[in-house]
């Protein structure tokens, strides 16, 4: 964990679960910063996730549930949980600065 | 320019605190111990099938590990033949929800229960939930584990390619060893 990750975290305000509670200051930069603490390391599949998130939250201002992530992205259930282990839904919402998925499914 | 008398430092009090700040992640605390969530899946009517496999589902999506059991009805779940077509009673079921109220006496009637199941898998996946046989792909996918009773499969003449090819076929005793220390609910 570099110094400069941590200190981007540092100057960034989170809720008590780690996700953050102003997506507007939310850039890849911070991004990678919080997969970094998570123990995650961004690949171009991770992008693709992420950024399919942060349009699904501006479309309806809900985090997309995963099976809305496998259903509309290349991205399949299997991957999902390769990409983002323990949680796969909640992870991608996390690292995407978005709040998180309230969906049963 | 006002200059005010600033009142002496007290050394002998304990440094002040800081304020715990609103910034920066919160450190995780040390992980705790891994759950373990198993679901006994004894029913085998549509509306009876959902609630464990979106169980297990909602488990493996907060990284708790799920471990399904089928036994005695809920062997139609995991059977190739039989899981697309799962139905809903109409009769004897109290619970018939307003819209797809019918009355016992015409329950019987012939068409009614594949009518009413229908329904019932038009709102399901209206709801964005996959029909049964997709969702148990999804959740061996996810990395739940599929278990079918032994028992059970001889008592309904059952073989192990009548069911979806990921279960594996266990005894009653072998379950418990599986579901040792985990959270157990029996549906």
């Amino acid at each position: 964990m570099s110094a400069q990750n941590l200190s981007i975290l540092d100057t960034l305000a989170f809720n008590d679960e780690g996700y953050m509670t102003d997506r507007t200051q939310w850039t890849e930069e911070v991004a990678n910063a919080i997969a970094e603490d998570e123990g995650i390391t961004l690949t171009e599949r991770h992008w693709v996730v992420i950024h399919f998130a942060r349009k699904v939250f501006a479309e309806t201002k809900d985090s997309p549930t995963l099976r809305q992530i496998t259903k509309q992205t290349d991205v399949s259930m299997k991957e999902m949980y390769q990409l983002f282990p323990n949680g796969p839904a909640k992870k991608a919402a996390m690292i995407a600065g978005l709040p998180k998925p309230t969906g049963c499914i | 320019m006002i200059k005010t008398k600033t009142a002496p430092i007290e050394t002998e009090t304990a440094p002040i605190e800081f304020e715990p700040t609103q910034l920066g992640r919160r450190k995780k605390a040390e992980t705790k111990k891994q759950r373990k969530l198993c679901i006994i899946c004894s029913k085998g009517s549509l509306d009876m099938a959902y609630p464990p496999l979106i169980l297990a589902n909602a488990a493996r999506m907060s990284g708790i590990e799920a471990h399904l059991f089928f036994t005695f009805w809920g062997m139609d779940i995991i059977t190739k033949a039989k899981a697309d077509d799962l139905h809903v009673a109409t009769v004897g079921n109290p619970n018939m929800h307003p819209m797809f109220h019918i009355p016992t006496m015409l329950g019987g009637l012939p068409g009614m229960s594949t009518m009413a199941s229908n329904m019932m898998r038009t709102e399901i996946s209206r709801l964005g939930f996959p029909p049964v046989p997709e969702f148990l792909d999804m959740l061996h996918d996810a990395g739940a584990h599929i278990y079918a009773c032994q028992m059970a499969m001889d008592m309904m003449k059952l073989e192990k390619n009548d069911l979806v090819e990921y279960a594996e076929v266990l005894g009653a005793m072998e379950f418990l060893e599986v579901a040792d220390d985990a959270q157990i609910i029996f549906v």
